[in-house]
This record gives structure tokens, C-alpha cells and sequence, in this order.
């Protein structure tokens, strides 16, 4: 699937085998990032399947705290789900994997995050080659108005890729279960397709520029239960190659399609209404619905809050 | 409790339901009458400028008027000079003021920070489109014309002292409105483009300003034709009164269309009025042409941005 060497220069300075065995490389990578608290700043002992890791991150929008003190760790060829009610901080803490937070004016965060043991947080790592390895795919399908091969093509073409375009092009749209209905008409746009087809065109494009990791923010909440299903079976096929953490409000897709499970929760909300997410739990799926450990998980899950 | 029977029977609702339809009538009979004047004075407009050329075959007339330079003898005036120098002008404004205000725009919407100094920028920027014209008539006279003196730098009463004065009159304009255009491009288009490990100038350059392209066009469109009507500030830096001779580059003298028009029309003799009314109408045609041409031009974009 991968024949091409890694374009993320990061890759090459922390590489998977040998991230263990260097852990000063760690440590210095630490000291560049801007986590204020110091103390905290200690490499936590890292599970060589995980390949998102949080220690103590917490995020701020301005002077409100979305997200307090996340410890958790994202295992590899898995797919994880992040649930909980609405405005606990779930789409936030997916966004930090990918810095899709720098965009949003005000948004800062503190703690550590790392990604194949690269500090994802710090200034000297670039959020456009990060991108490229850890893809996202959106709430609201949102395919470029442009040609249906373009939309694919585009991603692995600003990235530089040297092979075959038409190939590649064919290939993503196969894996993404789209080739089928769409194979006579890559040159119409993207934009003439169903929600449920724009999503698997997003999911490909995704896909043509070879992530290690995809995130999917609610990529099911807008479409129909149809749409939904082929999403939930592309990304059981999926799981083989990548690393998948999905944000979701439907309890029924998490226990369907992902193998661990982390209930976010708001905390106490604050005098002006404003909420601060916290992680309840986080366990193997199976675990967490049959037997939550945390009463508010216990709770959400049986439907007593959200 | 509530009383909802209550309710259903009327109770505390007065729909005054005629008064409301009637209201809503009296609006859009408002909107019309407002939408009437335009087309009504424009109508009117072109009815006295044609009512001077009412004993003349009309389009010979205009278009002997386009061969023949101005002279003393009506019969023998034209605008050939002023036809060029304005296409000229209107060459090098858009040569001149198109890559600087959308790069201008672009760098305010994408690439500077919300802070105090860009609200500044912003509202200078605003202020300078309200600037009367013959201001900047005045502006290109010291610094374009004469460069406060400086002999080596001063550019004369010459085709680049004219575009210059014209493209800063512009820039403005194009400043403001490609940045309302950029800013009707969708967040999850960006969104979804640098998601995709693209640099901030990829998204610009295949995204952003494709997307954005239909209304900056539309704005820039505008902008332009309000310049090429420009009489005032082309009289200030020095646009010939009327010239013998069609501009060979932008170091030349040049004369401008409405230039002509203006100096036609004070003309004592009565037999320059068909002469103006016929530039008039030329100016019109040019810019009723270019409008078109970039309108359809516009369309395309528009329709290939859907698909």
C-alpha cells in the first residue's frame, strides 16, 4: 500500500523501532514544547502500539478551559471512539491531533502530545506535514467543487507524489468503496454526488495522500442509515492499515464499529454556562457498555444524561 | 395551567391578517418603483443624447466619429485619440491595480492576524474608497506627474501618470470587495484542504481564489468602469484636451474619452452637440461591452465552481 518512502522529515528523526530505544531524543524533543508546566513535562511510559499519546493536555479557547488534563493513549490498527454529550470537548480534543485548533483564533494548549513520539504541539513541528500524516475527515461532507478526480488527486499532488495520478486516483477510490459508482464519471463533479458518496469521496481523498492516522469528526451524522452502514464497513476495512479515532454521538456506531472507547464528560459547569470536558473513562468497547467503571459513563450510556 | 382552549379561539392573537397583506403589497410595490428609477433615468439619459443625433444616420455617424481625430471644424472631429488613450488606461489600470488590490485583500482575509494594526488597515482602506476623485487628480499630479519635483522621476502628463492616478482611485474598491468575496468562501473548504497536508498558499491559489474568483471579478468589474468614466482626475494630471495622434506606448501623451466629451461639450460652436451626444454614446457602448464581456466571463467561473 505504502512503497514510498515517508515525506514527514519528523518520521526520520523519531522513527517507530527506535523511539523506545532513544528516549533523550524524547526528552529533548520535550523541552521545545511550550507546556507551561513543567513539572508535568515528563515522558510517560509509552506503549510501542500507541501512536497518539496526551499527558495531561488540556485546552483553552482564549481564557475558557474546553478540555482539562486528557491522559490517553490512541493504540495502532484500532478505532477509537470518543464519546460523550454535546460541547464535552470531544471534536476539540480531535482536532489537536492534526493542530486543525491553530486555525482557530484564541485556541491554545498546554500539556503534551505526541504522535510516533513527536511533540505535536511544538512550534518546530510543521502542522502541514503533520496534516499529511494524520488525515481528517469532516462532519459535513465537503468535497471540493471540482471533478470527482481532481478531489482525489489534488491531496497527493500538493504533496508531491510521483507516481501514477490515475493509479493512485483508482486505488484510493477502491479503498474507499466508491470506484464502482463512480468509475464513468471522474470527470463530474464532486459535488453532483449523494451526502453518503461526497463522504466516501472525502474519505478517499483522504486516503490518496497516505495517512498513518484518519480522524473522522461525526462523519455519519449527516447522512442517511444506508450511507451510514457503508461508512461503518469501510472503516471496519480500514482499521487493517490505518489508525482510526472517531468522534460520534450515536452510542450504537461506537459499539458497532470501534474496539476502544473514550467517555468524555463535561465537568461541573462553570457560573457563565460554559463547560470543561474531562475524561470519564476509557476502556475496550466491549468494557465500557457491558461494564462502565465510572458512574457518569454508566449514566450517559444508559441514556440518564445527554 | 395554560388555557389552550383559549388560545385556539383567538385569545391573546390579533393576526390582522388584512393589514399585514396589505403592508407586504405596499413594500414590494415600494421595492418596484425604487428598481423603475434606475432603468427610467438611464432610459431617459440615452433618449436626450439620441434626440441630438435625430437628423443623422446614427450609426454612421458614430462610426465616423471613432476615424477621425478632434479638430476646430465639428464635421471634421472625432475620438479616435481619446478611444485609444482610454483603451490604454484602461489596459494598464487593470495591469496595475488588479494584482495589487487582491493581493492586498488576500493578505488582510488570510495571512494577517485580527489585531489593532489591521483594523487600521482596514479602515483607512474603507475611508480611501470614499475619497472624492479629484483628489486623487490632485495626488497624481505631485506624485506621479511631478514627483514633488524630483525631474528624473517625474512621469509628465504621460499614459502612466494617467493609470497610475486611475489604478490608485480603484484600488480601494477592489481591496473591499474581493475580501467580501473572500470571505463567502465556506470555512470547510479550507477546512478541508489543509486537512489534506496542504501549505497555506496551495489552499489560497487552488481554492480559495478559484472559489472566490466569481466576486472579486464582479467587484473589479465595477471598480474599472467607474474609472474609465473618470473625467476629473485625468484633467488634473494632464490628459490632452484633444491630440492629434494615437499613444505608442505609456510614456506617450495621451487623451482620454470622456476627456474629449467634457472639452466637445463646452465648445461654443452648436454643431459640436452632435459630437458629444456621439461620444457619449461610444463611452457607453464601450463600457456596456466590456461590462458583457466580463460578466460572461464571470458566469464560467461561477458555473465551473459548481462543477
Amino acid at each position: 500500500m505504502n512503497p514510498e518512502p515517508r515525506v514527514g522529515g519528523d518520521a526520520e528523526t523519531a522513527p517507530r523501532t527506535q523511539s523506545q530505544s532513544s528516549p533523550t531524543g524524547d526528552v529533548s524533543a520535550l523541552k521545545t514544547s511550550p507546556a507551561g508546566d513543567s513539572a508535568e513535562a515528563i515522558a510517560p511510559p509509552r506503549s510501542t502500539d500507541a501512536v497518539l499519546e496526551t499527558h495531561n493536555l488540556s485546552v483553552y479557547y482564549n481564557t475558557l478551559l474546553a478540555l482539562r488534563e486528557i491522559t490517553i493513549a490512541i493504540p495502532r490498527n484500532r478505532i477509537t471512539a470518543l464519546i460523550g454529550p454535546s460541547g464535552c470537548g470531544k471534536s476539540t480534543l480531535l482536532r489537536c491531533f492534526n493542530r486543525m485548533n491553530d486555525l482557530i483564533p484564541g485556541a491554545r494548549s498546554e500539556g503534551n502530545l505526541w504522535f510516533e513520539g513527536v511533540d505535536i504541539a511544538a512550534s518546530s513541528t510543521d502542522p502541514v506535514t503533520l496534516r499529511r500524516r494524520i488525515g481528517m475527515v469532516f462532519q459535513r461532507p465537503n468535497p471540493f467543487p471540482k471533478t470527482i478526480y481532481q478531489n482525489v488527486a489534488w491531496g497527493a499532488r500538493i504533496n508531491g507524489y510521483q507516481g501514477d495520478m490515475d493509479e493512485l486516483v483508482e486505488r484510493s477510490l477502491r479503498r474507499a468503496a466508491l470506484w464502482d459508482e463512480v468509475k464513468g464519471k471522474l470527470r463530474e463533479s464532486g459535488l453532483e454526488l449523494s451526502g453518503g458518496q461526497q463522504q466516501r469521496l472525502c474519505i478517499a481523498r483522504t486516503l490518496a495522500v497516505e495517512p498513518e492516522v484518519i480522524l473522522m469528526d461525526e462523519p455519519c451524522s449527516a447522512l442517511d442509515p444506508v450511507s451510514t452502514a457503508r461508512v461503518e464497513d469501510l472503516m471496519d476495512d480500514l482499521k487493517d492499515e490505518y489508525t482510526i479515532v472517531i468522534v460520534t454521538h450515536n452510542m450504537q456506531q461506537a459499539r458497532r464499529v470501534s474496539d476502544m472507547t473514550a467517555c468524555l464528560m463535561p465537568d461541573e459547569a462553570l457560573a457563565d454556562g460554559h463547560r470543561t470536558g474531562v475524561l470519564a473513562e476509557f476502556s475496550a468497547t466491549d468494557r465500557l457498555f457491558t461494564n462502565p467503571k465510572d458512574p457518569r459513563t454508566e449514566a450517559y450510556i444508559t441514556g440518564r444524561i445527554g | 395551567m395554560i388555557p389552550a382552549v383559549a388560545a385556539r379561539s383567538g385569545g391573546d392573537f390579533r393576526p390582522r391578517r388584512l393589514r399585514r397583506k396589505l403592508f407586504g403589497a405596499a413594500f414590494g410595490v415600494a421595492c418596484f418603483v425604487a428598481t423603475s428609477i434606475g432603468v427610467v433615468v438611464l432610459f431617459i439619459m440615452i433618449r436626450s443624447v439620441v434626440v441630438q443625433l435625430s437628423d443623422v444616420p446614427i450609426f454612421e455617424f458614430l462610426y465616423k466619429l471613432t476615424g477621425r481625430f478632434g479638430s476646430i471644424d465639428p464635421d471634421r472631429s472625432g475620438y479616435k485619440a481619446g478611444i485609444w488613450g482610454t483603451v490604454w488606461l484602461l489596459s494598464l489600470v487593470i495591469f496595475l491595480a488588479i494584482p495589487v488590490g487582491v493581493g492586498a485583500a488576500v493578505f488582510l482575509e488570510e495571512y494577517s492576524a485580527p489585531n489593532r494594526l489591521r483594523r487600521f488597515i482596514q479602515t483607512n482602506i474603507a475611508n480611501l474608497a470614499g475619497v472624492p476623485s479629484i483628489v486623487y487628480g490632485i495626488l497624481g499630479l505631485a506624485l506621479f506627474a511631478r514627483a514633488f519635483g524630483l525631474k528624473r522621476l517625474a512621469l509628465g502628463p504621460t499614459l502612466w501618470t494617467g493609470s497610475l492616478t486611475l489604478g490608485l482611485l480603484v484600488l480601494p474598491v477592489i481591496v473591499i470587495t474581493t475580501q467580501e468575496a473572500l470571505r463567502t468562501v465556506p470555512a470547510s473548504l479550507r477546512q478541508g484542504a489543509l486537512a489534506l497536508g496542504g501549505s497555506r498558499w496551495q489552499v489560497i491559489r487552488d481554492h480559495v481564489l478559484p472559489c472566490a474568483l466569481p466576486g472579486i471579478m464582479t467587484g473589479t468589474i465595477l471598480a474599472i468602469s467607474r474609472a474609465i468614466g473618470e473625467t476629473a482626475p485625468l484633467l488634473m494630471v494632464g490628459a490632452a484636451a484633444s491630440i492629434p495622434l494615437v499613444p505608442r506606448s505609456p510614456f506617450d501623451r495621451y487623451t482620454a474619452l470622456p476627456v474629449e466629451i467634457y472639452h466637445y461639450a463646452k465648445e461654443a460652436d452648436p454643431g459640436f452637440k452632435p459630437v458629444a451626444s456621439g461620444g457619449i454614446l461610444i463611452l457607453l457602448a464601450i463600457l456596456f461591452l466590456m461590462n458583457s464581456v466580463a460578466i460572461v466571463l464571470r458566469n464560467r467561473r461561477a458555473a465551473s465552481n459548481r462543477g
